[in-house]
């Protein structure tokens, strides 16, 4: 037991230091400490993923076979940890602008990250669902921070409300499968689904977890909330929402798919086939008519996460890492975007609006340049990062046969790529007047153009993460 | 000469990055210098390319100064030229100085449009020397971006429909090809192009969902590059994208968009569709023939209505363009040495006929034919150079035009004799739109009051225009240069189609 503490490390200090930091936050008052509360954050983030770093690697399940410590829960847990303290510190600017600066935000935050690590690493449908529901409850709060404001108290309360609905869904998903397999146990469900009869309590059962991880993932046909909650909430919450949770579930799925269910992939593969096609038809078809950036980027981020469960849905080694480096580089262009976001103003005030885009690259050529290239990139133009990971998830499912969800991908790429161009038009050709004021801080224009540099230098490499990926798909497929 | 195509293919890239980060300032002085950059680089790149051409062996029909690195695993970077690419990049390369001077006279974000053709470059030169299939994707696919810009920041009024247009209409078919490509690959276990060439593809038909698929899978494959190539091209029926995108972009953007984008789709289906589907071309043989002549007649028939010179000329490329997959389709010599002269030669013709237009443009600020009229008395040297092209067009012996499409309806004829004979009409209907333009425009009294004071030729455009007058009617005379390049590689290729 004690050196399985060893790989606990990180969890265990993170969730100190946040337990530590709020009890601490009650009695400082001094400004100074408020004032940087999100940095402090930030680096016990960083502090994390280099215990993560340090103290992982073991093939068996840890504490009782509730737990799980190896090459892919590390990739993922350093990912999350490095985006998080970065979302920590471009956030910054737009709290203190806001006068919303408050020491919860990060603690909050840094909770759900917690919840986040201890999804990745379940190797028990109940570590699996405590972990989701420490996430997801600091996510309803954090949705609904600005407690002024309509827009986001009604995000809060849609996100809590449907979010419980799926954790009712998850739970009642785990009791039918202990019910027909006897155990929580990921490895033992595996084994019992691989040499015992498939009853179809089990296979409802798998449903139902499905969905609920689904919906977390604001997949199709769960995604619902996904554009009212990016739209109510906090800029700098929904970029953590539009980045971090997106890759801590997928890892889950991936884990649940391949560890739990692997043995009735044929059973599953039509389930994500329909959520595929379905969340980048939804993805693609749902932004054309909006104007506001944050609820284009929810439509967006489904159409991606369908992309994203095209490589899930190829039920290969080569699906899989397709899947993880699809994730890897979405959370890429999106941290820029969002560097980008949290600084459209007008007159001061925070907007959303894409038509106050217009004539921006007569003022900001560079800024300009390095925000069309993201959207691009999204778009899947190549030669940028955004068409590379598009092809290894294509490649993937055509390899397994499933050509008709490829053509799908690719019809709809064409129409997703029409909201894209039409940003990309608005910032360049626009005729109209409203300007934005073009202040952005060094900081945040270093994200954005290292995002930007990150997408075109990793046509050539993929930032050298796909032997990473690689690994971490072998660890999970055993 | 290691890695001469390398060379040759990024140059142009080095010479944006310098504008972009070296040339600072937004005064007239820093534009010049940009201007100045993208000028020497352009020229710098048609010398090495030259060089290349220079040590290129015509006897020979291998790819050669082949280069190979490997890239991402499962497909690698590597380039070559055989006889066809080696003069498509020559005609590229060849072009970029002409299209820089005569956007000399742009004012508006000149370092951002220098940047955008610059970049253009790099990717046409890059499709043409990719012996990779989805390095070949990614440089097609790529140019949509800079063209979009170009077309959407310094086009006319109509300009953010005519970009979209053109960019989700492109898409859409070269995402069907990246299927494709994908499919190939899958079944094939290779990307690279020199090896697909030789792999024979199942050709067995099957039943889709009921439907009876001739030549299987080649058929569904052929299909999907089809959907790519034929945008491009364009044929009819999914050619309305170039007239908007014509009559909008700038003249410079129309000048590539005709001498070098459209080719992009004849070559493809030189390097694609028809070594690698040899079964379903032959299947598709009157289909494409069919579509061609359609596009001869009714697209001459739609220039000759139209009001716009731009339009015109846009209307009278796709015409020409259908002669080019007319003899590409009829797998023998002549057909195929007439499409390619037919690429080259419409290369000039068409960009002399857009940097014409945009002569008169730049003084009058209008294109409409009826805002014209005796401009001969004004303008003789003008009036002299667009006789010659007019007439290039039209296909007078003597002009590369009717090489070109001499050659490529003397192949149809030994295949099909009935499409040939439908083609030639459109030789005639190319006649009446272009010697209707000329009258128009060019003869008669001049009467306009704004065209009263208007200048000739100035030394910069005549810089522009004469080589290609020159090259028009030196070709035309001595077509041998060209054909002899290219005629080796394509012997050998109908060597192994057959």
């Amino acid at each position: 037991m004690s050196e399985n503490l060893k790989y606990l490390t990180p969890e265990l200090f993170l969730v100190i230091f946040n337990l530590s930091f709020l009890c601490v936050m009650l009695f400082v008052k001094s400004s100074s400490i408020l004032l940087n509360c999100n940095k402090i954050a930030a680096l016990a983030l960083i502090i994390t993923a280099v215990l993560v770093y340090f103290n992982h690697v073991d093939a068996n399940p840890i504490i009782n076979g509730f737990y799980t410590s190896n090459e892919f829960t590390a990739f993922f847990k350093m990912l999350i940890l490095f985006l998080s303290s970065v979302i920590l510190y471009l956030s910054d600017a737009y709290l203190k602008k806001n006068d919303l600066l408050k020491y919860e935000f990060p603690i909050l935050i840094n909770f759900s990250v917690f919840g986040m690590l201890v999804v990745i690493s379940s190797n028990d449908l109940m570590t699996l669902y405590l972990g989701i529901e420490i996430q997801s409850l600091s996510l309803y709060i954090i949705a609904a921070y600005r407690r002024d404001n309509l827009k986001s108290t009604e995000a809060g309360l849609k996100y809590f409300i449907l979010g419980a609905l799926s954790s009712g869904l998850l739970l009642y998903g785990i009791s039918l499968v202990y019910g027909a397999t006897g155990s929580t146990q990921f490895h033992t469900i595996y084994s019992a689904i691989m040499y015992t009869d498939r009853t179809l309590g089990m296979q409802i059962g798998m449903v139902f977890l499905l969905s609920a991880i689904a919906f977390k993932f604001a997949a199709f046909p769960f995604h619902m909330w996904t554009p009212d909650v990016y739209d109510g909430s906090p800029t700098p919450v929904t970029a953590f929402m539009a980045i971090v949770p997106k890759l801590a579930i997928g890892a889950i799925l991936a884990k649940v798919l391949f560890d739990v269910f692997g043995g009735i992939s044929d059973k599953w593969q039509l389930v994500l086939v329909f959520l595929s096609g379905g969340s980048m038809i939804i993805g693609s078809f749902g932004a054309i008519a909006q104007s506001n950036i944050k609820r284009i980027l929810g439509y967006s981020s489904i159409g991606h996460v369908g992309f994203a469960l095209m490589g899930l849905a190829a039920v290969s080694p080569e699906g899989l890492s397709g899947f993880i480096i699809y994730l890897f580089l979405y959370s890429i262009m999106m941290l820029g975007i969002f560097a980008f976001i949290l600084n459209m103003e007008k007159d001061g005030v925070l907007v959303t609006d894409i038509y106050l885009l217009a004539k921006y690259s007569e003022t900001n050529p560079a800024t300009s340049f390095a925000f069309s290239l993201i959207l691009f990139s999204l778009a899947g133009i190549p030669p940028l990062a955004g068409f590379i990971c598009k092809l290894y998830v294509m490649m993937a499912i055509i390899n397994s046969g499933l050509v008709y969800l490829a053509l799908v991908g690719a019809i709809v790429s064409v129409i997703g790529a029409f909201y894209y161009l039409r940003i990309v038009y608005i910032v360049y050709f626009s005729e109209s007047n409203d300007k934005l004021d073009a202040n952005i801080p060094a900081g945040h224009l270093l994200v954005l153009f290292l995002s930007s540099t990150a997408i075109v230098v990793g046509t050539y490499n993929l930032l050298g993460i796909e032997p990473l990926t690689r690994a971490a798909a072998e660890s999970l497929l055993y | 000469m290691d890695y001469i195509l390398t060379l040759i293919t990024f140059l142009p890239l080095i010479g944006a990055l310098i504008i972009g980060l070296f040339v600072q300032g937004s005064g007239s002085q820093s534009s010049e210098n940009a201007k100045r950059v993208s000028l020497v680089t352009s020229i710098i790149v048609f010398l090495l390319s030259l060089v290349m051409f220079s040590e290129f062996d015509k006897n020979s029909s291998d790819f050669q100064f082949v280069e190979e690195f490997l890239w991402l695993g499962f497909f690698n970077y590597k380039l070559g030229v055989d006889g066809i690419s080696v003069i498509l990049i020559l005609l590229t390369t060849g072009m970029m100085p002409l299209v820089f001077l005569s956007s000399w006279t742009i004012d508006k974000r000149v370092k951002e449009y220098l940047i955008s053709f610059l970049i253009l470059e790099t990717l046409m030169v890059g499709v043409f020397v990719s012996l990779d299939m989805f390095l070949f994707y990614v440089f097609f696919e790529a140019g949509l971006i800079p063209m979009f810009l170009i077309i959407g920041i310094w086009g006319g009024k109509e300009r953010v429909f005519a970009s979209f247009k053109f960019f989700l209409y492109t898409l859409l078919g070269s995402i069907l090809m990246l299927i494709a490509m994908i499919i190939m690959w899958d079944i094939s276990g290779t990307t690279d192009i020199t090896k697909l060439s030789n792999y024979e593809f199942a050709s067995e038909p099957f039943y889709i969902l009921g439907f009876y698929i001739p030549s299987g899978t080649q058929t569904l494959l052929w299909l999907g590059f089809f959907a790519s190539f034929a945008v491009k091209l364009p044929m009819f029926p999914v050619h309305t994208w170039l007239p908007d995108a014509h009559v909008q972009a700038p003249t410079s953007g129309s000048v590539l968009l005709a001498a070098i984008l459209l080719k992009m789709g004849g070559y493809g289906f030189i390097r694609f569709s028809i070594p690698m589907f040899y079964d379903a071309s032959l299947y598709f043989q009157s289909f494409i023939f069919i579509l061609s002549v359609i596009a001869i007649i009714y697209t001459s028939l739609v220039a000759l209505v139209q009001t716009d010179m731009k339009k015109l000329i846009a209307y009278s490329s796709i015409a020409h363009m259908g002669f080019v997959t007319m003899g590409l389709f009829s797998f023998n010599q002549q057909g195929i040495d007439g499409a390619i002269f037919q690429m080259i030669s419409h290369g000039f013709i068409s960009a002399a006929l857009f940097l014409a237009v945009g002569v008169v443009y730049e003084r009058t600020h209008t294109r409409e034919i009826l805002a014209f009229g005796g401009l001969v008395n004004r303008m003789p040297n003008y009036a002299m150079v667009l006789m010659v092209l007019t007439l290039a067009n039209v296909g007078l012996p003597g002009t590369s035009g009717f090489i070109g499409e001499f050659l490529s309806l003397v192949g149809v004829f030994q295949i099909e004799p009935i499409y040939a004979i439908f083609g030639a009409v459109g030789v005639i209907l190319s006649a009446c739109y272009g010697l209707l333009l000329y009258k128009k425009v060019i003869l008669g009294e001049l009467i306009k009051e704004n065209l009263k004071r208007i200048n000739d030729l100035s030394l910069r455009e005549k810089f522009c225009l004469y080589p290609l007058v020159l090259l028009i009617i030196t070709f035309g005379i001595y077509p041998k240069p060209i054909i002899e390049t290219y005629s080796v590689s394509v012997a050998n290729y109908l060597q192994i189609l057959n």
